[in-house]
């Protein structure tokens, strides 16, 4: 499942609009291929809006480019099909199909009319080898309703992998898991980055100080600060918009 | 929770895992499939035929035509969430372009059909009557016409995420607006009569008994076809991303799809059924006019659909067959106490039973093969999609 | 320019029926995204209720005037009884909330033929209501009409006060924009739905009252107002009523315009074409509030 070849994501100068407030004003940002970045910052910082403006759920000015590819302008489903993944706060499966159904389904955006006029009469490979990689091995035929809320996000990851995106926009992904769970997930998103990269937006921050390789902190919709884990953590600006809490102790 | 995801795992080594085949479930079997559609047949061209009068054999007909729509119906809605409050106008153009025909053909070459003679403002044939007098034209204009406007309006409304109720309605405003505009051009379709009096149907004369069994025949045969086109479709990784259109539009963009193809397909699949059903329907019982197309016949197409059950195969045909036959036989003796019972059938239905009768059959079969009780049954009923669901989620 | 003139009235008077009953759903559909297929017989309701009125109080005049609040009261109660008994079992389900209300509104339709019989009736119009207001230039307006539009007026005028000046409607509107919000702000959610009900039904019933002046009254005679009224709310675009109000005299128009370029059965296809034609432009109709949420 080697992804043909690792991209980074580079932001210009992205702005959002919503009737007259700006919700992200002017962020640069350059996440390096098979980098995982975290996004953090305080609420209406402007990170979910970052992210579905970079996946065309909202219209942005500037630029977002994933290798040599302009993001900004396209509909949503080309985007997708440029290799650009994301889940949502709230994981969004399919509920009443299988979890094979619902990553057989992602895994197939690109195929033919024939295709899909056909029955599927196995598993396909990738899809088998993404419920193994997700941890769902022995609950293909569960349907995904029925899953626990840290599977859910599991199976929306694992939906990523087989649709082969190769940047992965995470929003909030370890949100109500325990801590089992969130070691799990952690993991999962060091194999993913093997060979895709990943944007994570966590309120987490021992989750972050375990996983993040880079972190970008926003704050009203510019980027205010940018980093390892320990070079934001120690700087006094991000300490400022914290209101002077320690983020250290905010988990 | 316990299992953690086998991180690390070399993905390569599990390809191929056979982690979920489908295959061995219940009802899911071929030979299942095939007693099925063989009990059909055979309740369609032996049981049917044998037992009933010519009188009852042509309402049965009549019905079937209406369960043909609801198979459509079942897709688009059960399947797809699209509630399509005017399918009357698909069944309509399909039985206007066959009705045409037939009209066509009764008055002979050169000749105007009875109707326009009437009304006396035509010489000729007005120009857009004309292809519907070759047979080659106008019976795949039954299910191609039809096809086309869903396809035109499919594709300008899905494409700009127009849906839920806002799709509803607007489906419902065109065939609000197909029968003021049939009915307004009273000289060349017949006005509020339609078309009417039809006699022949390619040389067959449609009093004999003996022709309207076989049309009969045909309308048993093209409902099989269509039940075993719907099967297809409910069970191809088309009808699988159907259902997940249906509950996660968005989600489903984002995976690279664009969903107003898929739902577009629906429609239009939806809409060809519709057509087909409405051409049959016409030598079945001899006339198609604006009444049986407008708003409320679109909505008691629904009905039938509500009633069997909406996202299953067999649901919708069934439920059109009861409620059609239902009407008939109280309706004729009661008129009064058949809206109301009609009007209470929708209310208690949809908003108690979702699922339709369908649910039922479906909680009666799961208590019968395990008895461990009711909150196993509701996992279980939920755990295969094709066989039943109890909410639409919609806009 | 007489023409001109006579058209333009003629579809304002079509945008002011059009609105009178869109202004209910507008509240029903457009606020609490309930779709209440029943609401044309509610517009029945007001309009028997005139005509049960004008049995008691001869004076064609004064029953009308007593017609107004009795029925928007009348329907208003029959929208509440619908809310209570099924409606709020169904807030997740729009869809299912149609297809319920459609059968609420074929038993109603039954209702009233066994009550008053099949055939229409008809109600004495007011004398000052009947002739036509000649006007400089050769120009007449019919009194009816004009009633229909200052009535119409009148309403928009008092339901944007209402949702603008008093606690009530600050209360419907918080509910609107924010129902969790507004429910933890200790704002009884489910009264709060129950008036907004009420008000909008209600409304329904003055606009049968007003239908009574056009025309005759019969059990099916909200069916076909309906769709067109829903079309308004639809282009308008939800949770406003400006959009409503704009959109309820620009059909009307086009419905004139149309109906006096061509033929009236022509004139509703050209109108159904205008409105898709203009869901390609603005999907969520004229006027909406961004938000970004998924749905």
């Amino acid at each position: 499942m080697t992804g043909p070849q690792l991209d980074g994501l580079c932001v210009r100068d992205l702005r959002v609009t919503f009737d007259g407030f700006t919700a992200v004003d002017g962020v640069d940002l350059d996440v390096p291929p098979g980098d995982i970045r975290f996004l953090i910052g305080p609420n209406g910082a402007g990170k979910t809006t970052l992210v579905d403006a970079v996946t065309g759920l909202v219209r942005a000015t500037g630029s977002a480019r994933f290798g040599d590819r302009e993001l900004l302008g396209r509909d949503v489903h080309r985007i997708a099909r440029l290799g650009i993944g994301r889940t949502f706060q709230t994981a969004s499966v399919f509920e009443e199909l299988t979890v094979v159904q619902n990553l057989d389904i992602a895994a197939g955006a690109t195929r033919s009319w024939w295709t899909l006029a056909r029955r599927r009469h196995r598993v396909p490979d990738e899809v088998a080898a993404a419920l193994e990689t997700i941890g769902l091995a022995d609950r293909g035929d569960q349907l995904a309703g029925a899953l626990a809320h840290g599977q859910k996000q599991w199976l929306e990851i694992g939906m990523l992998l087989v649709s082969d995106a190769r940047l992965l926009l995470l929003d909030e992904p370890v949100a109500g898991m325990s801590h089992e769970e969130r070691d799990a997930t952690g993991a999962l998103l060091e194999t993913v980055s093997r060979d895709r990269t990943v944007v994570v937006i966590e309120h987490d921050m021992d989750f972050l100080r375990r996983f993040a390789r880079s972190v970008t902190v926003l704050h009203a919709g510019k980027v205010l600060s940018e980093g390892t884990v320990a070079q934001v953590q120690a700087d006094p600006r991000v300490q400022e918009v914290y209101l002077g809490v320690d983020t250290a102790s905010e988990a | 929770m316990t299992a953690a995801p086998l991180v690390g795992t070399d993905p390569a080594s599990a390809a191929g895992t056979p982690a979920g085949g489908r295959r061995g479930r219940r009802f899911d079997g071929p030979a299942r499939t095939a007693a099925g559609f063989a009990l059909g047949a055979a309740l369609l061209f032996a049981v049917a035929p044998l037992t009933l009068s010519d009188f009852r054999l042509s309402l049965l007909a009549k019905y079937l035509c209406v369960a043909m729509v609801a198979v459509g119906i079942g897709i688009a809605w059960g399947r797809g969430g699209m509630l399509t409050l005017g399918q009357g106008v698909f069944f309509g153009l399909g039985g206007y372009a066959m009705a045409m025909h037939l009209k066509l053909a009764d008055a002979g070459p050169g000749e105007l059909p009875d109707f326009m003679q009437l009304y006396g403002q035509l010489d000729e044939l007005p120009l857009w009557w004309r292809p519907f007098a070759s047979p080659w034209i106008a019976l795949p204009a039954t299910v191609l016409l039809p096809m086309a406007v869903a396809f035109g309006l499919g594709s300008l409304v899905f494409r700009r995420r127009v849906r839920g109720a806002y799709f509803a309605i607007l489906s419902q405003a065109l065939a609000a607006a197909m029968v003021i505009l049939l009915v307004g051009q009273q000289g060349t379709t017949g006005g509020t009569n339609g078309l009417t009096d039809i006699q022949g149907f390619f040389g067959y004369d449609l009093d004999d008994p003996v022709n309207q069994r076989m049309v009969y025949f045909i309308i048993a045969a093209s409902l099989l076809a269509l039940l075993a086109l719907a099967r297809q479709l409910i069970r191809s990784r088309y009808g699988e991303l159907l259902v997940a259109v249906r509950d996660g539009e968005e989600r489903v963009r984002f995976l690279g799809y664009d969903p107003a193809g898929v739902k577009l397909v629906g429609y239009v699949i939806a809409a060809g059924m519709a057509g087909l059903a409405g051409a049959l329907f016409v030598p079945a019982v001899g006339i198609i006019s604006p009444a049986l197309i407008g708003i409320v016949p679109s909505i008691e197409f629904v009905i039938g659909v509500a009633v069997g059950g909406r996202a299953t195969l067999l649901g919708p045909v069934l439920g059109a067959v009861a409620v059609a036959w239902a009407r008939t036989a109280l309706s004729e003796r009661f008129p009064g106490t058949w809206t109301y019972l009609q009007g209470l059938l929708f209310v208690l239905v949809v908003a108690f039973l979702p699922g339709g009768l369908a649910s039922l059959w479906a909680l009666a079969r799961q208590r019968r093969s395990d008895p461990a009780g009711a909150r196993w049954w509701r996992r279980s009923r939920a755990a295969d999609p094709a066989e039943t669901r109890t909410e639409v989620s919609a806009a | 320019m007489t023409v001109l003139f006579g058209q333009l009235f003629t579809g304002v008077s079509i945008g002011a029926v059009l609105l009178l009953i869109a202004l209910g759903l507008a509240l029903t559909f457009g606020q609490m995204n309930v779709i209440n297929m029943a609401h044309g017989e509610f517009i029945m309701a007001g309009a028997y209720t005139t005509y049960v009125l004008q049995q008691t109080v001869t004076t064609a005049g004064w029953s009308l005037l007593v017609a107004l609040p009795v029925a928007f009261a009348v329907a208003g109660a029959m929208g509440v009884l619908l809310e209570v008994l099924l409606i709020r079992r169904l807030y997740a389900r729009p869809l299912d909330t149609l297809l319920v209300t459609w059968g609420v509104s074929l038993m109603l339709q039954q209702l009233a033929r066994d009550v008053f019989g099949s055939p229409n009736v008809q109600t004495r119009a007011p004398a000052l209501l009947t002739g036509n207001i000649a006007l400089p230039g050769g120009l007449t307006v019919a009194n009816n009409r004009l009633f229909i539009l200052a009535l119409a007026l009148a309403a928009v005028l008092a339901l944007t006060l209402a949702l603008r000046l008093t606690p009530l409607g600050r209360r419907i509107r918080a509910v609107v924009q924010n129902r969790d919000l507004a429910a933890v702000s200790g704002i009884p959610t489910a009264r709060v739905d129950r008036t907004t009900f009420f008000i909008g039904s209600g409304l329904a019933g003055v606009a049968g009252v007003a239908l009574t002046l056009l025309g005759p009254i019969g059990p099916t005679m909200g069916t076909n107002l309906i769709i067109d009224a829903f079309l308004v709310v639809v282009v308008g675009g939800i949770g406003q009523l400006k959009g409503s109000v704009i959109v309820a005299f620009a059909l009307g128009v086009l419905q004139a315009t149309g109906e006096y370029l061509t033929t009236l059965s022509v004139a509703k296809v050209i109108v159904f074409v205008a409105i898709v034609a203009f869901l390609q432009w603005r999907p969520q109709g004229l006027f909406t509030l961004r938000t970004r949420s998924l749905a």
